[in-house]
């Protein structure tokens, strides 16, 4: 696994890149079946239920992620633009329980990528916000989860040693 | 950050009012309610409305509203919280793709 991460600040976005030695079908599987898209994309400590599911253009992603105080943070992604296996492109916002959308709060457009490689697949995400103060925002909705995961990481880095 | 010339003009004429001064002194240090704003100036709330206005198209502050407080929060401040953001963001990522590595290898049942 081999991973980059560049964050711009002035643009709001943050582009991913990751390989895998595995092949690209199996890496755009984890996010086309839901059961294997909730064993990643949230943390240890907050697990994502994925309650509905339609990787189609004009299809909506909803899921929420609890807190182990049992708190539900809920979001849905609207699927913009789907090629199969290869490419996709998305919404992520902050839903309310119903999952609707809750006003006023920061929007992620996410744009995916998915290549073969010779030892794999090479995935490309880039999540742009609106702007700096819809990025700025993002941290008073995700301290928690931020919060959360970075001491799951120093435990990780303390059970190693 | 690069500005035109009009850019700088405007951002002197909104730093040439003390009240505008005063207020992107105390914003600085942490984000006020317009109302808490409005108790330090002899003017109605709605004359400090319109320099908070006046701030805000320059970019030196950003309104956000909490619950019902309409709060001032000085641009540094917002600038320094989405370098933050992005950082929080960095980090859920590197576990994310770290999950990701761990769910492929085991579903591939080595």
């Amino acid at each position: 696994m081999d991973l980059t991460i560049d964050k711009d600040l002035e643009n709001a976005t943050l582009t991913v890149t990751a390989t895998f030695a595995h092949p690209v079908e199996k890496v755009w599987d984890l996010y086309a079946d839901p059961r294997k898209l909730e064993r990643w994309w949230g943390p240890p400590s907050h697990p994502a239920t994925v309650v509905e599911h339609d990787l189609r253009p004009g299809g909506v992603v909803r899921y929420f992620m609890t807190s182990p105080e049992g708190e539900q943070y809920h979001g849905r992604w609207d699927v913009d633009a789907v090629d199969e296996g290869k490419h996709f492109e998305a919404r992520d916002g902050f839903a309310d329980a119903d999952g609707n959308l809750v006003d006023g709060m920061p929007v992620t457009t996410m744009v995916y990528t998915f290549e073969s490689t010779d030892s794999g697949a090479r995935m490309t995400s880039v999540a742009r916000y609106a702007s700096t103060e819809d990025l700025a925002k993002v941290l008073e909705m995700g301290m928690e989860e931020g919060m959360t995961l970075a001491m799951g990481q120093m435990e990780d880095v303390l059970a190693d040693a | 950050m690069d500005l035109s010339d009009a850019e700088v003009d405007r951002l002197f004429h909104a730093l040439a009012d003390a009240t505008r001064r005063d207020i992107v002194r105390r914003t600085v240090q942490g984000e006020l309610s317009v109302s808490r704003l409005a108790e330090a100036y002899p003017m109605s709330f709605a004359a400090v409305q319109k320099h908070v206005a006046v701030l805000e198209r320059v970019g030196l502050v950003t309104k956000v509203r909490r619950g019902r407080e309409l709060l001032v929060r000085s641009e540094r401040d917002t600038v320094d919280r989405a370098r933050r953001a992005l950082d929080e963001l960095a980090a859920v990522w590197e576990g994310r793709v770290q999950r990701m590595t761990d769910l492929l290898d085991e579903d591939s049942g080595d």
